[in-house]
């Protein structure tokens, strides 16, 4: 197969479970009833079978990877393969004696996110206390020498908070600051109302982002990653269905997004049954949205399909009900009413507080 | 500290938290950081191994003009320039005066 289709990055999702509960968790949201988590076994196999595919990045995610304890294991694999292996964390429940085995072991870089800059604010966002113990977790990080991104998701409540998040990325000596708009799937689409921001708000912090950016070139990499809700086009979600990512869930299926298991009608493959490979090129599901055969009015005729080819089709399906459909995000899809009275909400309920509603808490037992 | 990157005389070095290897389906260089990595043409890759903490930046463009005898040395010391100022911009590099 042409280079077209290549998987550069592994996202594995070791786990669903996660001490955290914040109101934009991407995880799906009847994540509880997900089955049993794919062994570790398993997992070694996918990461060589990913590799021979191509895979050259690996991003351990969740829930909280913290939460399995064969996650030494893992990084050690990673390093074997050559795999650049990010640990993408909360931080919680982590020791410096822990982040120590993993660095000896191989994981070459780790993300920590952090809801706000404010304690009680963090920890009211994230539903548990835990902020003072993210600084310290970041500390270590650095401390061991290993590169440091924070990542905040940015929403209605704390994105006026940018100038301190940049300056706390600052005083940790953060290698990279992501400052990510909550994309609206899963939790984040459910509790919408109480997370989109204002336009104002959005322009605001974007121009302190891009000062800051400019300010700290060569120290700090800022990102201020789009908000699609305010954008004129789509994102290129994922660089293209099934183009460049895999993304395994805590189950073992494989997917072209952590949300493609919502789609109806799409079917995608386990890795306990079926080689990575095989389901990478052959399986249905990552077919489905390959190419441009599938495109609909307007994307089928419009010269930016090769740069976002047709937005997100999570987005498509939450919010127009086909997942073909061109990303309501769009300023040019028939659906971008959704979008403009999403965003007409949050202008007129900007200044009131609205209460979030949390995933509910999950054993942190290994399963 | 960009600017350091015009300075003939530097040193640069790559950061600690790069990895510079061969990609296995193309036989290519890679250059990986977190959850990011750059693909290598040639000219790319003679650079990025030059970049040890060694090599002044002059060094490294005399060395191109001599694998590169087609190509003129401005021309040399500007893909220089630009591949080192790129990566600079994402904090890949540091310097040894």
């Amino acid at each position: 197969m042409s280079n077209e289709y290549r998987p550069y990055t592994l996202i594995a999702e070791l786990t669903y479970r996660c001490p955290l509960r914040c109101p934009y968790c991407s995880n799906p949201l009847d994540s509880a009833r997900y089955g049993d988590e794919i062994d570790t076994v398993t997992w070694l196999r996918v990461f060589q079978e990913a590799e021979a595919l191509g895979v050259v990045q690996l991003n351990f995610t969740g829930g909280e990877p913290l939460l399995r304890d064969d996650l030494e294991l893992l990084i050690e694999e990673a390093g074997k393969l050559e795999l650049y292996s990010n640990l993408i964390t909360s931080g919680i429940p982590l020791t410096y004696e822990r982040l120590d085995r993993f660095r000896a072991l191989g994981l070459n870089g780790v993300q920590v996110s952090i809801q706000s800059t404010r304690p009680t604010n963090s920890d009211r966002i994230a539903g548990a206390p835990c902020f003072h113990r993210k600084l310290e977790v970041m500390r270590w990080v650095k401390s061991l020498e290993l590169p440091l991104t924070m990542n905040v998701v940015l929403h209605r409540d704390n994105i006026g908070e940018v100038a301190e998040l940049i300056a706390l990325a600052e005083s940790v000596a953060a290698d990279r600051l992501e400052l990510a708009n909550t994309q609206y799937l899963g939790w984040a689409l459910h509790n919408r109302a109480a997370l989109l921001p204002t336009r104002e708000q959005l322009e605001h912090a974007r121009t302190i982002a891009a000062d800051a950016r400019a300010r700290l070139q060569g120290e700090i990499e800022v990102l201020f990653v789009t908000a699609d809700y305010y954008s004129l086009y789509p994102k290129s979600c994922m660089d293209g269905w099934g183009r460049r990512f895999i993304v395994v869930n805590p189950e073992g299926l494989a997917l072209p997004c952590h949300l493609a298991q919502t789609l109806p009608g799409l079917r995608f493959d386990n890795v306990r049954q079926r080689h990575l490979a095989d389901i990478w090129h052959h399986s249905s599901g990552f077919n489905q949205f390959r190419g441009d055969d599938w495109l609909q009015d307007p994307c089928r005729t419009c010269d930016r399909r090769i740069i976002d080819f047709g937005g997100c089709r999570c987005q498509a399906f939450h919010l127009t009900g086909s997942a073909g459909a061109t990303d309501p995000a769009c300023s040019l899809s028939p659906a971008h009413g959704h979008i403009e009275s999403a965003r007409n909400h949050a202008s007129h309920a900007a200044g009131t507080t609205v209460l979030f509603e949390y995933r509910a808490g999950r054993k942190c037992a290994q399963a | 500290m960009i600017t350091c990157v015009t300075n003939a005389t530097a040193r640069p070095q790559l950061s600690p938290k790069v990895r510079l290897r061969v990609d296995r389906r193309t036989g290519r260089y890679l250059l990986l950081y977190p959850e990011r990595g750059l693909e290598l043409n040639e000219t790319a890759t003679e650079i990025a191994r030059c970049c040890t903490g060694e090599w002044t930046v002059a060094d490294m463009a005399q060395h191109l003009a001599r694998v590169y005898v087609d190509v003129s040395p401005v021309d040399i010391a500007r893909g220089v320039h630009d591949f080192l100022t790129a990566l600079a911009g994402r904090g890949l590099l540091q310097y040894m005066q």
